[in-house]
């Protein structure tokens, strides 16, 4: 397939798709590293004025940033584990013979297919609403105080909604991994005398490693861009204490009007997702291999 | 094998399976059962699973407040027409990296993908500087526009992916029975591909119906789609789960459907072919 | 028609010369069997005939026309593939006809030319079913029909039988011989099995790291090979190659013997050794004969051979049988050898 006939037609092919997507990403995001050294105020416009890295440190010394940063990282890590550990429990048990299995996994897809914005005002209102949700009816019930979801533990309840969000995802990408594995290595480690656990330990888990680390990095490039389930349920607060570096920064940028500020936030976000998104690219570089 | 241990162990399986699939699916339940109750029974302090009142007054009420529509058909319009947009410029490059492989190819590959993990924070006040200048705030076109570009890295991915299983020697074939290269992608190529061209549509339409970033940033009333128009059932309080359940299960049934049958596809789409 | 002249064609990948400069004429009407090791550069000579390669320097004439630049559809060759490459989506029929309608033949004329190929073919029963529902014989046999109602001025095969079980193998071989004699039309036949080569071309050309080795008929190369390279290509059991030191006048370095011509004396002979592993494929019997100092010999025998496993032999070869090969590999002339 390699005439120059055909080499030229595939530029020509190629070159929309790079032309748009240079123009969707490059172009905004040089303007968004040019406006991080602007003191530039949408309120205030036409006095833009260049102040180096005062942005950059106004941001960074802000204590919205640590907490953010913080919860961010919570926010992550406390969704993979849950989404992770649940999706591996979840896809072996998918791969059992069990009697009408597709049912099964229609019901634990569903909650993929879920706008955000549903499913984060459906728990909210209908199940973690201290006084009319089924959780607070639910401890009633049982005789225990009911808890203020998103007054006690806000951070919490939205990783509890964001991880019902994502362990369809994580169980089924997994579940798909396991059905690929090669039956007859199972066999031949009955023949060697393997028991269920050491099955898991040396067989499966190996197999599944590359599922696995798949699964984290795609959950955590979506993860990294929390903003709707915030938005419709703590808008932040109380405070600071589900507010991640997303939702910070649209504050900063569309609330209070600093463009500026929310710029250098802006690059600082992007740093952050560069460095996850380095090792997803090794892991699909690999792959592309294949 | 169809011992009594393994259908023992089949039972107690199936039993499991269907316990924690139908906890996680509950609040789905609830949703749809809470659209058909009355405001009163909705918030009761003892709910009761299937024995209330059934009633489709949520349902009008929801589609009473007329602007309902709108926000279905604004949702429609954005991801079918983000989604065929995104193939129409998908297929040819998709086609390029699939069947004239050069040395760039594969670094052209990550570069897209690469954009796919850019925050849109980082590019948020450029982009909503250039749709408040050019007017496409609160426009369909403009969000057609950004929900094609967002998902363009999938659709050329999952597109790739697709191409790359369909033999070169096929396409040599045709082109030693005497097509030109339009003829090769029109009367073979298509074809073949077809299945997976349809799934990249219906993955992306999937994306693009839940896409809640830019739609709730840079839509208000008139361009609203599904996902900002249930935002704005966040503020009031009191006595309106009903309509809420209503109002939802109208938006997410249509893509849970659509959901449903691309299970597949999902998985290689999502994970950019690593995982099939 | 169908003559094929290369004039010093190369190609290049990047910075690797996959083709080194080759020149190759192939007659009208000829059945020319490409033949070489994998990554020989035989299948992308064979592309760049096609037209679904570029020639990177050199020309390609086709009956007389310089064709370097022509595109694959407009040269007027046919080509099948290793992997058939049929059209999934079209019934066998369509999948024939697919070449016709893009040369815009009338759909008369177009049936007619299906029905003469199904018959050639044997494809009758099957002319409205999709590939997927065809064995691999038939496969075959579909890729040639669409290959030969084109009447190409001449057909171009890409290791057509290598997803081919044995036992099929051998039928197509015969079938695709016989359809050269009913069609008079060039053939060119890149495979990897010798066997293939010997028993379908007029004329072989042995293919090695981007060169043309040798090119002649199948007896020529066997009997006489213009170097090692091509003897141990060439025959099956490969050829007994056995080094020896060069002396002064006698820059031999190597000595060749076909297995079928290593015999078992009661003399003392050139060598002696141990009989190893023991094949006996009931017409004939292949002996691993450990030789010390020289190493393992095969050695072609009756199918009652009566030796066993461990037992002592000699072994000897005439002499006009025995090839010398210089420390390059180049063939020398026969001069008797004695041993070593």
């Amino acid at each position: 397939m390699a005439t120059m006939q055909s080499r030229n037609l595939a530029r020509m092919m190629l070159f929309p798709s790079v032309v748009l997507l240079l123009a969707w990403m490059i172009v905004p995001l040089c303007m968004t590293l040019y406006f991080s050294f602007l003191d530039y105020n949408l309120l205030t416009p036409g006095n833009e004025e260049f102040i180096g890295f005062l942005n950059y440190e106004f941001f960074l010394t802000d204590p919205a940033f640590f907490a953010s940063f913080f919860n961010t990282l919570l926010l992550v890590g406390g969704v993979l584990l849950i989404t992770i550990c649940g999706g591996i429990g979840l896809a072996i048990l998918l791969d059992q013979a069990i009697w009408g299995r597709n049912y099964v996994r229609i019901m634990v897809l569903a909650p993929f297919f879920v706008m955000p914005t549903v499913s984060a005002l459906v728990w909210k209102n209908m199940l973690m609403n201290p006084v009319n949700g089924l959780f607070a009816h639910f401890a009633i019930w049982i005789g225990v105080e009911p808890v203020d979801f998103f007054a006690q533990i806000p951070l919490l309840s939205i990783i509890i909604i964001v991880s019902w969000q994502w362990l369809p995802f994580a169980a089924l990408i997994l579940l798909t991994s396991i059905q690929s594995l090669d039956r007859e290595q199972l066999e031949a480690a009955d023949l060697d005398g393997a028991g269920p656990f050491s099955k898991f330990i040396y067989i499966v888990m190996p197999h599944l490693s590359r599922a696995i680390t798949a699964v984290i990095l795609i959950e955590t490039i979506f993860l990294l861009s929390i903003f709707a389930e915030i938005l419709v349920t703590t808008s932040g607060g109380p405070g600071y204490a589900s507010t991640n570096l997303t939702y910070l920064i649209y504050t900063q940028s569309l609330l209070q009007f600093d463009v500026g500020g929310g710029s250098a936030g802006g690059i600082v976000a992007v740093i952050i997702a560069n460095i996850v998104a380095i090792f997803l690219m090794r892991l699909i570089g690999k792959n592309l291999e294949d | 094998m169809a011992t009594n241990n393994s259908n023992k162990s089949k039972i107690i399986y199936t039993a499991l399976a269907w316990g924690i699939s139908g906890m996680i699916f509950f609040p789905i339940l609830w949703t749809l059962l809470t659209s058909f109750k009355t405001e009163a029974e909705a918030i009761s302090a003892n709910p009761s699973l299937f024995m209330f009142d059934w009633t489709l007054e949520n349902y009008s009420d929801v589609l009473a407040r007329s602007p309902y529509f709108n926000h279905f058909w604004n949702s429609v319009v954005i991801s079918i027409g983000s989604s065929l947009l995104g193939l129409i410029i998908a297929i040819p490059a998709a086609w390029s990296m699939a069947f004239v492989q050069t040395k760039r190819t594969k670094h052209l590959l990550m570069w897209m993908l690469s954009t796919k993990m850019l925050p849109p924070v980082g590019v948020l006040i450029p982009i909503y500087l250039m749709f408040r200048d050019f007017s496409l705030l609160d426009t369909k076109l403009g969000l057609v526009i950004v929900m094609t570009l967002v998902n363009l890295p999938i659709m050329v991915w999952m597109l790739y992916t697709y191409f790359r299983e369909i033999p070169h020697e096929i396409l040599e074939a045709s082109r030693m029975d005497g097509c030109s290269i339009g003829e090769e992608i029109f009367h073979v190529l298509l074809p073949l591909a077809l299945p997976g061209i349809a799934s990249t549509l219906l993955l992306n339409v999937i994306l693009a119906w839940n896409e809640a970033f830019w739609t709730l940033i840079l839509t208000a009333a008139n361009a609203a789609p599904l996902t900002a128009f249930i935002a704005s059932y966040s503020s009031p309080e009191g006595l309106f789960y009903a309509k809420l359940s209503a109002a939802s299960v109208m938006a997410i049934v249509p893509i849970l459907i659509l959901g449903w049958f691309s299970q597949k596809q999902l998985v290689r789409g999502l994970s950019f072919g690593a995982v099939k | 028609m169908g003559s094929i002249t290369l004039k010093q064609v190369t190609k290049t990948f990047g910075d690797v010369n996959v083709i080194k400069p080759i020149d190759l004429q192939i007659h009208d009407g000829e059945f020319i069997v490409f033949v070489g090791p994998s990554g020989c550069g035989k299948s992308t000579l064979l592309r760049m005939i096609a037209g679904l390669e570029d020639t990177t320097s050199g020309n390609i004439d086709i009956d007389g026309k310089d064709a370097t630049n022509t595109p694959p559809a407009k040269r007027g060759l046919a080509m099948v593939f290793q992997s058939y490459a049929l059209y999934p989506h079209m019934s066998v029929r369509n999948n024939i006809a697919f070449p016709l309608k893009r040369a815009k033949v009338p759909p008369a004329e177009i049936e007619a030319k299906i029905a003469s190929a199904a018959k050639i073919l044997n494809l009758g029963d099957y002319l409205d079913r999709k590939p997927g529902q065809l064995s691999g014989g038939q496969r075959q046999r579909v890729a040639i029909g669409r290959a030969i109602v084109r009447q190409p001025s001449a057909f171009l095969f890409d290791e057509p039988l290598s997803n081919l079980d044995a036992s099929l193998r051998v039928n197509m071989r015969l079938e695709i011989s016989e359809l050269h004699k009913t069609l008079d039309t060039t053939m060119i036949y890149v495979t990897h099995d010798q066997v293939e080569a010997m028993t379908m071309a007029d004329r072989i050309a042995v293919f090695n790291a981007g060169v043309i080795e040798q090119v002649g008929t199948p007896l020529e190369l066997y009997q006489t090979p213009v170097n090692r390279f091509v003897a141990g290509f060439i025959g099956s059991p490969k050829m007994n190659f056995i080094e020896v030191e060069p002396v002064d006048g006698n820059p031999t370095s190597c000595v060749g013997v076909r297995p079928e011509h290593l015999k078992v004396t009661q003399d003392k002979g050139l060598w002696t050794g141990k009989v190893g592993v023991i094949e006996h494929l009931g017409s004939e019997t292949f002996l691993h004969i450990h030789v010390d100092g020289v190493g393992p010999l095969t050695l072609k025998a009756d199918g009652d051979c009566p030796l066993k496993y461990g037992d002592n032999v000699n072994l000897t070869a005439p002499q006009n049988k025995i090839m010398h090969f210089d420390a390059a590999g180049k063939t020398l002339p026969p001069t008797p050898f004695s041993g070593n």
